[in-house]
């Protein structure tokens, strides 16, 4: 398994085009990313705005190795006891109600109290082992035989000490549990952080990662993305339609739109059976695209001079 | 970028122990580019380079600014970083393959020559080396060159120059010319303008060609130099150039400020008071409400078989200090009380509660005006508003009494910025003193040197007894290390 591992992020260009086979279209900077993650054994801390496949970047990569991806979506106040292992607490207190039961069996034979102690020192601590461990995202991805891909999702929304708690699983792949010690992981996982820039995240944090940011794509790549997510789009409208888009980006707005709200427009778009930006209909599905209804009012005065902008780009003029 | 790049200057380093050379080096510039590059980052870069190779310039650029930029910021500041410093040479022939280090030249030179650059490069850089670049020899292989246009040994012998008079120490741009012309003397100017010189003297038709030649030759030379000495001053001094004004800023006087340096120091001053936010924003302390914490009681509770006797809580209370400012805005106060001011209001989510007044003759409070504007346009709106006056502290202590001392309580820490010069008014020290035992603290920072305290109208040794805290207060170092001592002060 490993060794396919290997092979499969053996080269930039493999991955590239591995990635490409499971949807996910990688710039140059991306496979980049994921092969000195696997060479340096390093996680990535993917940071951009939100909807240009930081998430989905993770789950590509998980599919294309083959491993099983385990995700930890992160919010305040998550703890250890979400992210790593939590005790088993009904399983102990039975524990301990069958070894009181038992006790008599045991100490039966002894006549003093130091005699019992010493023969109660004798036995292995069960209470806290492994049996009444009940592993989290976080152990089960160091417990995975064969690797895995662990997302951290949304780093930036936990509290500061979670950010603390999780330096040592990034930089050893080890956690320490108090009652037991060092666990360490079966197979380093390929671990991705991703960060919405919410909050400055720590230096500490932020030298143990590889730091991948991922903009909005560029006409090219964005109309590569389309193609390979909406495969039953007619080439000029895609092209019409990137276009668009790219041209929406560089206005004022509120919340600009991602890739993944391109794709959903492209969605409506065929669903509708268009086959060429209409102004009217780019109009009646602006509302796809962008999220606020002072942007949709923005766009809305220039809609007309950039779907016939877009036409011309694509070389369509009226 | 093509891929089929050969990397020239740094691929016969690529082993051993000099391998980290020109990438330390090019740390070094990233550093002072304003790129926070720790000792653990550079090893990674290294073990990088290790994987990925110098083979191509896009991969490598890639990898060292996942490696090394951490923001979006420093990945623009990296990147410029890296196109200066890695970009193709001057002197290299359009097309010509190889881009270089500036100064990574004379790392082959150290390994004995083993093959530099382009043609003849090799040999008029160990000219150079041995006659001090000053000798017969080295003016002759100079004009060689010049009149040959020898870009490859040129660059090499500029190059080594370069290192040689200790281009990289170049701290100021008013220095480029003195460099520019240290680099050509020591490559060997000097004999070829005497040979200009006798050239002309002799003028007839074959000296003056050649003498023509050698001068387009010197100017074309003097140009590249130029251009060279600057991209270095930029590689190097820029940063180094802004962390010196900085540490400069930082401990000048506020009262002095000059007008174009204010917007330099409100970022200073931001930076300072989000890192101490940072620090100290979240002083927690336990509080005996909120979620169980299952694991922690059963465990403090084993010895009753875990009958939960003693609860254990999760949640934790935020212990954040509560602070009222009153600002002295007359006069030369003002300048202070605009970046004491700035600081407390950058400092928010580290404070529960922050209450301001601003007084000369008389006090208002100003918090909402300070909560809703730029603090720029709102310490300006506060100058119109009570600025003018000469200051009575009597009166605007006695308003403050007046209107807010019940909002004072034994969690406040009061600070009071101000020379405590009242103009020969009552001080009204007794509304310090009951202010003094109300509020947990009671600190005065006066922008005036110690000696002046008490000459002539100054009160300030009739309010210190009262004071928790009687500081000079009138730089940036000042200001940070009183909010640092209030912070800690408050665990």
């Amino acid at each position: 398994m490993t060794g396919n591992v290997d092979v499969l992020l053996g080269s930039i260009d493999a991955i590239e085009n591995g990635l490409g086979q499971f949807g996910y279209i990688a710039n140059r900077q991306i496979s980049t990313a994921v092969y000195l993650s696997h060479h340096l054994k390093k996680p990535i801390l993917v940071e951009g705005p939100a909807g240009v496949g930081k998430t989905e970047l993770a789950k590509s990569v998980a599919a294309y190795v083959g491993m099983p991806l385990i995700r930890m979506q992160c919010y305040e106040g998550l703890d250890e006891s979400k992210a790593l292992y939590e005790w088993k607490y009904g399983k102990q207190l039975l524990y301990t109600q069958i070894l009181k039961d038992k006790l008599g069996q045991l100490f039966g034979l002894t006549e003093t109290i130091e005699e019992a102690l010493e023969k109660l020192h004798g036995f292995s601590d069960v209470f806290f082992s492994h049996h009444f461990l009940e592993p989290r995202p976080l152990l089960r991805a160091l417990q995975q035989e064969n690797g895995a891909v662990l997302l951290i999702d949304e780093i930036d929304k936990s509290d500061q000490e979670f950010e603390a708690f999780l330096l040592e699983i990034l930089s050893d792949y080890q956690v320490t549990i108090p009652e037991i010690g060092v666990v360490e992981a079966i197979t380093p996982p390929i671990v991705f952080l991703t960060s919405n820039s919410m909050r400055d995240l720590g230096d500490a944090l932020k030298r143990r990662c590889l730091h991948l940011h991922i903009g909005f794509p560029d006409a090219k790549l964005e109309a590569r993305i389309i193609d390979t997510r909406v495969p039953g789009i007619d080439e000029k409208l895609r092209k019409q339609l990137v276009s668009f888009v790219q041209q929406l980006r560089a206005l004022e707005l509120k919340k600009l739109p991602s890739v993944s709200e391109t794709i959903d427009w492209a969605r409506v778009l065929v669903l509708l059976h268009a086959n060429m930006l209409q102004s009217d209909m780019v109009r009646d599905t602006l509302n796809v695209l962008l999220k606020f209804e002072s942007d949709i009012e923005a766009a809305g005065k220039q809609i007309d001079s950039m779907t016939h902008k877009a036409r011309q780009e694509a070389g369509f003029a009226d | 970028m093509p891929t089929d790049v050969q990397v020239h200057g740094i691929a016969p380093v690529q082993t051993g122990p000099t391998m980290s050379e020109p990438l330390r080096r090019f740390l070094a510039a990233a550093r002072s580019a304003g790129v926070r590059i720790s000792s653990a980052e550079s090893i990674d870069a290294m073990r990088a380079i290790e994987v990925v190779g110098f083979s191509d310039r896009t991969v490598l650029r890639d990898s060292l600014s996942l490696l090394v930029a951490k923001s979006v910021e420093e990945k623009h500041i990296f990147e410029d970083c890296f196109e200066l410093y890695f970009q193709r040479n001057d002197f290299a022939k359009p097309n010509e393959p190889g881009w270089r280090t500036p100064q990574a030249e004379d790392e082959d030179d150290e390994d004995g020559g083993n093959q530099g650059g382009g043609p003849g490069g090799t040999g008029s850089a160990q000219g150079m080396g041995g006659g001090q670049g000053q000798g017969k020899a080295a003016g002759d292989k100079l004009a060689q060159m010049l009149l040959a246009d020898d870009r490859a040994g040129l660059a090499q012998a500029m190059e080594q120059a370069a290192e040689q008079i200790g281009l990289n120490k170049i701290s100021f741009f008013t220095q480029t010319n003195l460099y520019t012309r240290r680099i050509m003397e020591r490559m060997g100017i000097r004999p070829v303008e005497r040979e200009i010189e006798a050239l002309r003297r002799a003028n007839n038709d074959a000296s003056n060609s050649r003498a023509d030649a050698l001068e387009t030759g010197r100017e074309r030379l003097r140009d590249r130099v130029r251009d060279f000495v600057e991209r270095n001053l930029l590689l190097f001094a820029k940063g180094e150039n802004e962390k010196f004004r900085e540490e400069l800023l930082k401990s000048s006087k506020l009262t002095n400020m000059e007008r174009r340096d204010m917007d330099r120091m409100r970022v200073i001053v931001r930076a300072i008071a989000k890192k101490l936010a940072e620090k100290y924003g979240r002083n927690r302390k336990k509080k005996n409400r909120g979620q169980l914490d299952t694991r922690k009681t059963i465990r403090r509770n084993m010895a009753w078989e875990s009958i939960p006797f003693i609860t254990v809580w999760k949640q934790k209370k935020i212990d954040k200090p509560k602070v009222m400012v009153l600002c002295d805005v007359s006069g030369s106060v003002a300048a202070m009380a605009q970046f004491l001011l700035l600081f407390l209001y950058t400092l928010n989510e580290a404070l529960s509660n922050i209450r301001s007044f601003a007084f000369a003759g008389n006090l208002i409070e100003v918090s909402e005006i300070l909560e809703k504007k730029p603090i720029e346009e709102a310490i300006s709106e506060i100058m119109m508003t009570v600025g003018f006056g000469s200051s009575n502290y009597g009166n605007a202590l006695l308003d403050f009494e007046e209107g807010f001392f019940s909002a004072v309580d034994s969690k406040t820490t009061v600070i009071i910025l101000g020379d405590a010069r009242g103009n020969y008014n009552d001080p009204r020290t007794d509304i310090v003193q009951r202010l003094s035992e109300r509020a947990k603290r009671l600190i005065w920072l006066n922008p005036e040197y110690r000696s002046s305290w008490g000459t002539g109208d100054s009160d300030m040794f009739r309010y210190g007894p009262y004071c928790h805290i009687l500081t000079v207060c009138n730089t940036i170092r000042h200001l940070e290390n009183i909010v640092t001592d209030m912070l800690k002060g408050s665990r």
